[in-house]
């Protein structure tokens, strides 16, 4: 038998770490059954870890959720009794089986099924196949061409066509190329960069040798987010693996390509997805973008021909070779071809990674997949694509996921960041909040990008503070047209998708936070009062207790009253209440 | 500039880093990291010997040094909250961690205890947006956060740190 456990970052934060070790020490000290315990990387069912997978003699898999640490015992005695029923409280239930059952696993193939620390288990699955494909018959025309008939574009953002990229990078007449993979991941809700290095690094050191050989390239640099630690550590044995191999280094596979592979780590800047501003922090200055063009192709890192994808983008190229173009083009839609991971997370009751086809819709996703929101509140918006994209709202929950159709939505598809909102969630406030990080994160290069944003956040601050005044909406639909038009790069040019989809589908919100000094979501502070619903309290006296002012009071199993004076608006009671009986107006 | 950046360090700590780096053209950030690894935080005595060594102007450096995140200019306390104001996280309520974190510390974003205990750093995305509102305290991750649980975290870690001394 093996005993898998998932060790992502997510698997980690939750306490598979506690898991293994405990069964490392239990599986030391007895293993009549010869068990092996290994490690996989995420296998995107975020909300149900820390997973351990049991792969019985017969290779079936069993799947175990929610795990801690005191569950080490049960599953070491399972396994040596060769009774894995003893582990039935701790299976995953059917419905929550589905969530990995309704995707289309592409880019995210191998993330969760094999250890990512082992070359041998990529290989197993059909690694480094096309890498040997592409040396051994194809020039670099034809997996071009192949990338070509496939249709991939972009998963960073911008969704620009990868085959055309590679053809200018290749066009460039230049002994010195370089090809780099953007893994600055810095939309602050979207992480299928980092599942995909954690769980299958090779996946894209493949992707990125074959794109090395098609433009031409003999060096190789992954830019990768100093926040992910795991993710370099297990990139850096993938490469080390890779390169004892020979499928990275000299004459790779006995052909005339060579290449070489380096990490390089970022240090915290969300303008560095931009890929001038990226070659930039690659040169060791501060990542400002260049002023387009040239582009990259032409003049890149060091000012040689350069092309830049992302993680995703990569890892989906070495499917797309052993497979053929075409296969990937069979799925999604005429615009979009192909499939997309996206990152479900908020107020959703299945969170985690979803990779499916284009041209499903975001109910599907959201209901189907995600299980509908937490709670069963009900549902107010998505926001797609992070600081550069929008909210969605409910009346569009039929919109098909493909580039152009979200586009028309004022959101954008972005990287895959798709955070789920119930009504208790202020659009005001997120529009707010997006401001306040592409304000921070602005490099202050270009005016409009850095006075605008500034200016516009200074508006939303007003607002939400019950301050805002007649004219604030059309002078933030003044500042987001010139931020717009104005700014050098993606980063400004994108900073007001959130507040235009914020005014155009929810301006009533917006309007009452002005006219009637009024939060209808009950979240912006100065704009709310506490108050206990006498009809729903019990007088367990909870909130009492948990009150850090004492601003709570009445007599036990009669409702009780929170003094607005001594209030400070924490929301602790409401956070400990069960009967929901505290009111925010 | 504050006290700490009085202080004298030892800049043979960094020898090694500078010798390595000095054939690899554009290596500032990954000397800057190096040096923040050695040294906790960027003393200025060793900005200014980076530039001196590297070639590349002080006021370069320094504003290589205050343009990304990662970096800091003065030292850390004993715990280094980060906490997480990722999407998920702010929709799931990380201002009222953050509140609480202020109401029990009497630090804002950036501020250290002055104890030395605890600093405060809010960060983007942490990638553990399940757990959401979460925050990571010197490598460990707390999930599922409410106003009250953060509290408790804070006062073990502080009666830990007292029980050590």
């Amino acid at each position: 038998m093996k005993i898998v456990i998932g060790e992502g970052s997510c698997g980690l934060a939750a306490g598979a770490g506690k898991v293994h070790s405990r069964l490392d020490v239990l599986f030391s000290e007895s293993n009549p059954a010869n068990a092996e315990v290994t490690i996989t990387g995420c296998n995107g069912m975020c909300f149900l870890e820390p997973i351990v997978d049991i792969y019985d003699d017969g290779g079936e898999l069993h799947r175990f959720v929610h795990i801690k640490e005191k569950d080490a015992e049960v599953i070491h005695d399972a396994v040596c009794s060769n009774d894995l029923s003893k582990l039935d409280s701790l299976r995953i239930s059917d419905e929550d089986a589905s969530f990995l059952s309704q995707q289309t696993r592409i880019a995210l193939r191998n993330c969760g099924n094999i250890n990512p620390m082992s070359i041998d288990e990529y290989i197993a699955t059909g690694g480094y196949v096309a890498l040997e494909k592409i040396l051994k018959g194809m020039s670099q025309d034809d997996v071009i061409d192949e990338i070509d008939k496939s249709g991939l574009k972009g998963r960073g953002g911008a969704g620009f066509s990868t085959a055309f990229k590679w053809r200018a990078a290749k066009a460039a007449d230049d002994a010195e190329k370089y090809l780099i993979c953007n893994a600055d991941e810095g939309d602050p809700g979207a992480f299928m960069d980092r599942a995909i290095i954690e769980g299958d690094p090779h996946a894209l050191v493949e992707g990125m040798l074959i794109g090395a050989y098609a433009i031409g390239a003999s060096e190789a640099i992954i830019y990768v987010r100093a926040e992910y630690p795991l993710a370099i550590k297990r990139l850096e044995n993938a490469i080390k693996e890779a390169t004892e191999r020979e499928y990275l280094g000299k004459n790779i596979f006995g052909s005339n390509f060579s290449c070489s592979m380096r990490i390089k780590a970022g240090a915290g800047a969300f303008v560095c997805g931009e890929e001038t501003a990226l070659i930039e922090s690659l040169e060791g200055k501060r990542g400002m973008p260049r002023l387009k063009p040239p582009f990259p192709a032409q003049s890149g890192f060091w000012f040689k021909p350069s092309n830049i994808n992302n993680v995703e983008t990569y890892a989906n190229v070495p499917w797309i070779i052993a497979n053929g173009g075409n296969a990937f083009a069979a799925m999604g839609t005429d615009d979009s071809k192909g499939t997309k991971v996206f990152a479900l997370t908020g107020k959703i009751k299945r969170g985690g990674l979803v990779e499916i086809p284009m041209g499903k819709t975001l109910r599907e996703v959201i209901y189907d997949i995600g299980g509908g929101i937490r709670g069963d509140k009900e549902f107010k918006a998505v926001q797609l694509g992070g600081p550069s994209g929008g909210c969605v709202p409910a009346s569009l929950l039929d919109t098909k996921i493909d580039y152009k159709t979200l586009g028309q939505t004022g959101a954008i598809m972005g990287s895959g960041g798709m955070v789920v909102m119930d009504k208790t969630t202020c659009m005001v406030g997120m529009a707010r909040f997006f401001l306040d990080f592409t304000a921070k994160e602005s490099c202050g290069k270009c005016v409009h990008c850095r006075i605008g944003t500034k200016r516009m956040l200074e508006v939303l601050d007003r607002i939400v503070k019950g301050e805002g005044k007649d004219g604030d909406i059309e002078m933030l639909e003044d500042l987001c047209i010139a931020v717009k038009d104005g700014a050098l790069c993606g980063l400004g040019q994108t900073a007001p998708n959130p507040v235009l989809t914020t005014i155009r589908y929810f301006r009533e919100e917006m309007e009452a936070h002005i006219a009637e000094k009024r939060c209808p979501a009950g979240e912006c502070v100065d704009l709310i009062t506490y108050s206990i619903d006498k009809d729903k309290c019990i007088g367990c006296s909870l909130c009492a207790r948990k009150c850090p002012t004492e601003a709570i009071t009445g007599e036990i199993k009669s409702p009780f009253e929170i003094d607005v004076d001594k209030c400070t608006k924490c929301g602790n009671c409401r956070t400990v209440c069960k009967y929901e009986a505290i009111l925010v107006k | 500039m504050d006290c700490c950046n009085n202080k004298v360090s030892d800049l043979t700590l960094i020898k090694e880093t500078l010798d390595h780096y000095k054939s690899i053209p554009g290596s500032l950030i990954a000397i800057l990291q190096k040096a923040q690894d050695i040294y906790g935080y960027l003393p200025i005595d060793v900005i200014y010997h980076i530039a001196e060594e590297t070639g590349v102007a002080p006021a370069n450096v320094m504003g290589v040094a205050t343009f990304y995140t990662q970096f800091r200019l003065k030292p850390v306390g004993k715990y280094l909250i980060m906490l997480c104001q990722g999407t998920a996280c702010h929709v799931n309520g990380s201002g009222l961690i953050e509140q609480a974190i202020t109401d029990e510390l009497g630090i804002e974003d950036g501020e250290t205890t002055e104890d030395g205990l605890f600093t405060l750093k809010n960060v983007a995305c942490l990638g553990c947006c399940s757990l959401s509102p979460v925050m990571m305290i010197n490598g460990e991750t707390y999930g599922s956060l409410t106003p009250d649980s953060t509290k408790t975290v804070l006062r073990q870690l502080a009666e830990k740190a007292g029980e050590a001394s």
